[in-house]
């Protein structure tokens, strides 16, 4: 069992407890670095910026990563931008402020102390992102430009046009790719980790399946580094690229990680609606949409009309009408559930009802089309390809949908979990957004894990082992953990079911997405946890999984993630039903003040994480009380 | 509400990287219009579960035209013959019923195939490796305004590193030529103001590195036809002058050290 959970915040003034930590942190002499090995999982923008920051440290990194190159890690397809506190507009921001909003944004139920270090750092971020050659847009005076995002009254967010996510992990990538010249990184890809190797209570190491020959092999290290990325795809449905998913995180917390908040999932307001049953994934709209476009539903349950034949007093800006001072700005969560209210009402739009509009015209008469193609010309376009509608033309339909997951492993201050030598970074980690997430912090959340937090804090780790004796893949933890992941994959191909793996992912998203989505009760939980539990029974005797597991076997990797996914959502339901209030991405209608989410700081000031127990075991529940010493709790009022 | 098309598919399928290759025929029936190409191989697979048989292996992740995993040649083209679109954002509403659709792994030399549609593309990682980055370590950044970038050169930059990494222009080119892809990466650099100092260290060492792995260019064009985000041909043209100017001053710096 495990002790209290000690998130090891520095004592001392919230504005110099980075400085300070820093400072007293244990250093690794420059020659003893390189006795150091350090496994790093995942090439998005936390790994591959941790990857090559580490190596130019002089340590020696192995880097996996299911991809097949690491320029395509999910975090390729962020749109929006990045926030960075640099008061270029002169409109009032500072790290303390967006420290504010994010503590606030989060719904109060993220750790103060690191919030601030990440609005510390996201000044950094840019200077390094701009010193690497991503070309950021600029004003004429070829000064970098900024644009407010989604739910902040500041203009602080450095975008590349709508391909943000892609330029800046084209940077991380290009440095990575030069410590891989330099010899320092080791690049492992299309490597997928299938288990953690804990060795004499610490991490030690990882196994990893080559997913072209099917070789499972064994890899030691004096620290291994998750940057895995979040679990969104759970809901099968998503704005997740197909293959990112929770595998890497949840094999660690079987190994005794514990797994934080998983509840706290965010809907992005801003996606294309679903079509059909063959629908694969959902695509985002970057909300940066939101400045300039228009929400609207028409007043009518039983409108027919096309949208521009629909008057201006028939049509209801329900985010203006609520909101004045925010209007079609407000946060994510606020955005998505008055979508969905407006929709189960039936005054939905499109073919299936199951969208509202976006409507460019007002902006377009205002500024201008080339205007508006020159801020969001390839969003636009991207649209017109899916939907075959013309944004210039007809108002676009948007409507909600799983993006992002706040929840993931517990880790403390160090980005340390309660595993010691287990780091995890980005999206796979718990730590900065509590409950919800601001636009265009994720990015900078994976930045500030991978370039400027974990290579102090792993240095400071390793430091104490320096000496001790290396973890090898002689110990039997990896000959025992081989045979457990060879066992596992042959397994799948054995039990020769009926259905296909997608058969089951899509049910369980569609159980997923009905109770407990955007709005969770009670019942709806229960009745989820019952159905996940008979589908994963049915799908572990009865999937069916074709060919061989020494060649490319798609179904193969995707058997075992789904798996994992099952008792995820198990975990997701479970944690969502004991959090008996309303938070952030968290919404029980059972707590609501008319639609309105009612936060209980008394009872559930805290982040719960749950540590595995053993199969057909539920997990036990722990909590980090979590204390707001600045930015004291208030009602998030968007009004 | 969407239409429905029946289709027939001859699709390529090689068990493995040494195995040999052939086509196999599908009829793809009832396939709503609305459907993404690659959602319409999502049903074809489904079904072919449903018979046993094992599913068409193809790549994909992001599925927005992003991330550049995707890679079919559809009917001989590339990503398909729709301009400036990926794979998977290709819509089956360009398709009509009754159609008759050939689908193949991207094809050059530096590309094997792994598996049916699948095919091994990390020779464009090792270009990169040669010199397609701006050495700066974590932490050594100056102040990211201290260097204005005239809008229209950040511009120019953003359209070159626009590209994917996906491909299609070597898999377009009948000498399966890298030029694209790497006039792309090296300009995005090149132009930059921050690129400037290892600007013809980069140039001669992602050229020469690219020799190796891919044909040479002898300027057909069909490089940009292919690409899903119309990389210019211009950046060939830069690139080739970067080229002849990095010769000739690396070979003075040689000299003088
Ligand atoms: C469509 C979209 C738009 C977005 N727009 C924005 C935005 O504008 N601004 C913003 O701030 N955020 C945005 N986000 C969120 C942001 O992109 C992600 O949260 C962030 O990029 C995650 O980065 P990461 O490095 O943590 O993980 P990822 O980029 O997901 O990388 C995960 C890596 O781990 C590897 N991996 C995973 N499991 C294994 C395993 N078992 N074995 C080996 N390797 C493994 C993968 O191969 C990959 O390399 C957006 C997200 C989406 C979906
Ligand atoms: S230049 Fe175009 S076709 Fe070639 S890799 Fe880049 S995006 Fe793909
Ligand atoms: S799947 Fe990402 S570009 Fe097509």
């Amino acid at each position: 069992m495990i002790g209290e959970l000690k998130s090891n915040v520095p004592a001392g003034p919230m504005e110099d407890k980075w400085t300070n930590h820093k400072f007293s942190s244990k250093l690794v002499n420059p020659n003893n670095k390189r006795k150091f090995n350090v496994i790093v999982v995942g090439s998005g923008l936390a790994g591959a910026a941790a990857a090559a920051s580490l190596g130019e440290l002089g340590y020696k990194v192995q880097l996996f990563t299911f991809h097949d190159t690491p320029r395509r890690a999910h975090s390729i397809a962020a749109q929006g931008g990045i926030n960075g506190a640099k008061n270029y507009k002169n409109d009032g921001d500072s790290v303390h402020r967006l420290f504010y909003d994010t503590v606030k944004g989060g719904d109060y139920r993220a750790r103060e102390a690191n919030v601030h270090r990440l609005a510390e750092v996201s000044v950094n971020i840019i200077d390094q992102a701009v010193a690497q050659g991503v070309p950021f847009a600029r004003e004429y005076g070829g000064r970098l430009d900024n644009r407010s995002f989604g739910g902040t009254q500041v203009s602080r967010t450095f975008y590349a046009r709508g391909q943000t996510g892609q330029q800046l992990l084209l940077g991380a990538y290009s440095a990575l790719m030069r410590q891989v010249s330099l010899g320092h990184v080791e690049l492992n890809v299309r490597s997928e980790m299938l288990d953690l190797v804990v060795a004499d209570g610490r991490a030690s190491g990882v196994v990893v399946r080559n997913v072209v020959t099917g070789q499972v092999t064994a890899h030691a290290g004096h620290a291994v580094l998750l940057a895995t990325g979040g679990y969104g795809n759970v809901y099968y449905l998503s704005t997740n690229a197909k293959m990112s998913n929770v595998t890497a995180a949840w094999r660690a917390h079987r190994r005794g990680a514990l797994f934080a908040n998983p509840c706290y999932t965010q809907i992005h307001p801003t996606c294309i609606p679903a079509s059909d049953e063959f629908q694969s994934k959902l695509t985002l709209m970057s909300e940066s949409l939101r400045n300039d476009g228009r929400i609207w539903v028409p007043t009518s349950h039983d409108e027919t009309r096309a949208a521009d034949q629909i008057p201006e007093a028939e049509r209801d800006y329900f985010l203006e009408r609520k909101y004045p001072s925010f209007g079609n700005l407000v946060p994510r969560d606020v955005a998505s559930r008055n979508a969905k209210t407006v929709v189960d009402e039936g005054r939905g739009v499109g073919p299936l009802k199951n969208g509202v509009f976006l409507d460019f015209a007002e902006a377009i008469a205002r500024d201008g089309r080339p205007a508006i193609e020159d801020r969001y010309d390839n969003l636009l376009q991207m649209y017109e390809r899916i939907t075959g509608d013309d944004p210039f033309r007809v108002p676009m339909r948007i409507y909600p949908a799983v993006h992002y997951t706040m929840g993931g492993l517990w880790v403390d201050y160090n980005l340390m979990s309660n595993v010691p030598g287990l780091f995890v970074l980005g999206e796979a980690n718990f730590s900065d957004h509590g409950a919800n997430r601001l636009g265009a912090s994720a990015l900078m959340q994976g930045l500030a894990d991978g370039y400027f937090v974990a290579p102090y804090t792993v240095g400071s780790y390793l430091a104490d082992l320096l000496g001790k004796k290396a973890p090898d893949t002689t110990h039997p933890a990896f000959t025992e953990s081989i045979d457990q992941v060879t066992d596992q994959t042959k397994q799948w191909l054995s039990v020769k079911g009926t259905k296909s793996v997608d058969h089951y992912h899509r049910e369980l998203g569609k159980i997923m997405w009905e109770h407990v989505g955007m709005a969770r009760n009670q019942p709806g939980l229960e009745k989820a946890m019952s159905e996940i539990s008979a589908l994963h029974d049915e799908f572990r005797t009865n999937v069916r999984v074709l060919g061989s597991g020494d060649t490319l076997n798609q179904s193969l990797e995707k058997a075992g993630r789904v798996d994992d996914f099952f008792e995820l959502g198990m975990l997701l339901a479970r944690d969502a039903l004991e959090r008996e209030e309303s938070c952030g991405g968290h919404f029980r209608e059972e707590h609501q003040d008319d639609g309105e989410a009612l936060r209980d700081d008394e009872n559930f000031a805290h982040v719960a994480a749950w540590e595995w127990t053993g199969d057909g075991k539920p997990q036990v529940r722990h909590k980090e009380e979590l204390t707001f010493d600045v930015v004291h709790p208030s009602t998030r009022s968007y009004k | 509400m969407s239409k429905h098309l029946n289709l027939t598919l001859k699709v390529w399928r090689q068990d493995g990287p040494d195995a040999q290759g052939r086509f196999e025929t599908y009829e793809a029936r009832g396939i709503a219009d609305d459907a993404s190409f690659l959602e319409m191989l999502d049903v074809v697979n489904e079904r072919l579960i449903g018979e046993n048989k094992e599913p068409i292996t193809f790549e994909s992740d992001c599925r927005e035209g992003i991330c550049g995993t995707c890679s079919l040649t559809i009917n001989g083209m590339p990503h398909g013959k729709e301009k400036g679109t990926a794979t998977c954002q290709l819509h089956m509403r360009k398709f009509s019923d009754g159609d008759h659709i050939t689908i193949e792994p991207f094809r050059a030399r530096a590309f094997p195939v792994i598996r049916d549609l699948a095919v091994d593309r990390s020779a464009l990682d090792r270009i990169i490796e040669a010199g397609g980055f701006i050495s700066v370590n974590t932490g050594a950044a100056p102040e990211a305004n201290i260097t204005p970038v005239p809008k229209s050169v950040a511009d120019a930059a953003m359209d070159a590193a626009a590209c994917i990494g996906c491909g299609a222009c070597v898999a377009a080119c009948p000498n399966s030529a890298g030029q694209l892809f790497t006039a792309a990466k090296v300009q995005h650099l090149n132009l930059l103001p921050q690129g400037q100092a290892e600007r013809w260290k980069r140039t001669e060492a992602m050229v020469e590195t690219m020799e190796e792995y891919f044909g040479s260019c002898t300027n057909h064009g069909e490089c940009h036809d292919a690409c899903p985000k119309e990389i210019s041909l211009d950046f060939i043209a830069y690139l080739n002058r970067d080229y002849i100017k990095a010769k000739v001053k690396n070979r003075k710096l040689a000299s003088q050290s």
